[in-house]
């Protein structure tokens, strides 16, 4: 049985806030007086993950999902609820818990912005007191992975975002960490940068077994490396389950966009019973329902002369909006 | 702790930020030349103030430049290591990069109390120690064992309290998240530390020895080396020292309690 690696129990987080009046009267009120009050970010929430697990969190910005992520890690002190990971209190921050995470912040780098990444690579080895051979080792296998190589010899300022963030995932996993948090890691890279840092993931948690939590707001991060996401609105998880389950749910219908032999075929195809989105000349497009697609496609095959057909996913951005917005979901 | 494995780091720290300071040779080159110019400007300075008169608070222009060497020889070591690295805290704070620091399994103050240094202070360090060694000889100096012994301990003292009170404010970060003011006012304070305590009033002096402990930085190790200093005075100078380097540690680790990380 897959034990659970991350365990969170009624987890609560808080800030003191101060807000701010505009114009010059609320600077100087907010300048000699502030106005501070409690917002509760993160509202009892509980979850696990099991070791090998991809875990997506969802949510608009301010959501809560780099905080839950932080506190996770052990950046952020929880106000109430506990959390384990691995069998520690993350806070602690013990020297065998951070020996096997590791975060890695799209926006964010801690590679030595005047030296080649691989000055940094060997700091952080010698951080993590590997010796020079096993670090050599680890950093050729990393390389070779993200097929990036000459370009660790050059200083990381000249370095374009794709190759930094290349260099950053080998710094970041010089440990050969078991829980990789991902806060948003693709952020500002170009498609190919973004597909080959994907396949990267998905070899890395296939040969090491990594657990891996992610938050992207790139739809396609979550939907090729993520079975299960937890969706997570104003602080508080509003779905926890399988991706396309919850797909399912939010787009029950499917569009089929069917051109027809002859205008007729169309004609007497829409009088047919299926809900008809539009029509023009001998082309129709119908919605169907999920769960009767086969036996639909089945009578229109039978029963019409059929030139071409195209089964249309509505697309993944707008059924994954819905999430953003909605409190709940009970599937 | 491991010790084998911070020498190992720290290695690397020098070896890095060498590396990241040579790629700018102008700016090295700029910075020591600063270095000369600022000292022969204090130098000229001190020599005003004692054009008219032969004494200032009982030191002589010779007594008070050992006072000025401390001080260099210091503001050496404030370039080389506690600036690149303790104002580089308000950044990491700002821009929430202090999170990597937090995730590695080394300390924390010793992270971002070490990780960079400015060679060009090195420069200022070596200036000092030629002034000094200049003083030793114009105030026919005699040296001994406990003479350098006594010298190293109260300017190993003066680098502790000088630390810790930097350390100390550039913490407070955490909850004001823009101190730089803060650490100009102690820079400031600090060029006070070239003159001798008694050149001041009697107010002053209280000022200088107990809120900001100037008088524990420079004039004690200089009393020292002109013979001058009592014993309490130099066991007073550990105890601060002491005091100083375990309190601005527990603040440290008291205050990361309330680092809320920077939003993303």
């Amino acid at each position: 049985m897959v034990q659970n690696i991350i365990d969170v129990r009624n987890l609560s987080k808080s800030f003191d806030i101060s807000s701010k009046e505009p114009g010059l009267k609320g600077t100087i009120k907010h300048f000699f007086r502030r106005q501070k009050k409690s917002l509760k970010v993160i509202k009892d929430i509980s979850f696990e993950i099991k070791e090998g697990e991809i875990v997506g969190f969802l949510g608009a910005n301010g959501a809560g999902k780099t905080t839950i992520l932080k506190m996770l890690c052990g950046l952020i002190y929880p106000s109430e609820g506990s959390i384990l990971v691995t069998g520690y209190l993350p806070f602690k921050r013990k020297e065998n818990f951070l020996k096997n995470i590791t975060l890695i912040m799209g926006q964010k780098q801690q590679l030595i912005w005047d030296l080649p990444p691989i000055e940094s690579f060997y700091l952080n080895a010698s951080i993590y007191d590997l010796d020079k051979f096993e670090a050599k080792k680890r950093i050729k296998k990393l390389s070779e992975m993200l097929e990036i190589d000459e370009e660790l010899f050059i200083p990381v300022r000249k370095l374009s975002l794709g190759q930094r963030m290349k260099s950053e995932l080998i710094a970041a996993l010089i440990h050969e960490p078991n829980i990789l948090f991902l806060d948003e890691p693709t952020l500002g890279l170009d498609i190919n940068a973004q597909r080959n840092l994907r396949k990267f993931l998905q070899k890395y948690n296939k040969e090491t077994n990594a657990t891996i939590c992610l938050t992207s707001h790139y739809m396609k991060d979550i939907t090729s490396l993520c079975k299960r996401v937890i969706c997570v609105h104003e602080g508080a998880i509003s779905y926890d389950g399988k991706l396309d389950l919850l797909l399912r749910k939010l787009s029950p219908v499917k569009e089929i966009l069917i051109v027809c032999r002859s205008e007729q075929d169309a004609i007497r195809l829409g009088n047919s019973g299926f809900t008809v989105k539009n029509k023009i000349k001998n082309e129709i497009t119908i919605k169907i329902e999920n769960n009767s697609i086969t036996s639909s496609l089945k009578t229109i095959l039978n029963n019409f002369d059929i030139e071409d057909l195209f089964i249309n996913e509505p697309p993944i951005d707008e059924v994954i909006g819905k999430v953003l917005i909605k409190k709940d979901y009970d599937i | 702790m491991n010790l084998r494995k911070y020498l190992k780091v720290y290695k690397k720290f020098l070896h890095t930020s060498l590396a990241s300071e040579l790629e700018y040779k102008t700016n090295i080159l700029v910075d020591l030349i600063t270095a000369i110019l600022s000292l022969l400007g204090s130098i000229f300075l001190l020599s005003i103030f004692f054009q008219n008169n032969g004494y200032i608070g009982g030191w002589k222009f010779e007594q008070a430049l050992i006072i000025q060497a401390i001080y260099t020889i210091l503001n050496g070591i404030t370039n080389t290591w506690f600036n690149p690295n303790l104002t580089e805290i308000v950044k990491h704070i700002r821009e929430g990069t202090l999170d990597f620091v937090l995730l590695k399994p080394i300390d924390s103050q010793f992270f971002i109390s070490s990780k960079k240094i400015n060679p060009s202070g090195f420069l200022e360090i070596l200036l000092g120690f030629f002034l000094l060694f200049f003083c030793i000889r114009i105030n026919q100096i005699n040296l001994n064992l406990s003479f350098l012994t006594l010298s190293l301990i109260t300017i190993s003292c003066s680098i502790c309290i000088l630390y810790s009170l930097w350390f100390f404010i550039s913490t407070t970060t955490i909850w004001f998240v823009k101190t730089w003011n803060a650490i100009e006012v102690l820079r400031s304070f600090l060029y006070i530390g070239r003159f001798p305590l008694n050149s001041f009033s009697f107010s002053l002096r209280i000022f200088f020895s107990v809120f900001i402990p100037i008088a524990f930085i420079t004039t004690i190790p200089s009393e020292v080396f002109l013979g001058l200093s009592v014993l309490w005075k130099i066991l007073l100078e550990v105890i601060v020292a002491t005091v100083f380097l375990i309190t601005s540690r527990k603040f440290w680790l008291f205050a990361l309690k309330f680092y809320s990380s920077a939003s993303s």
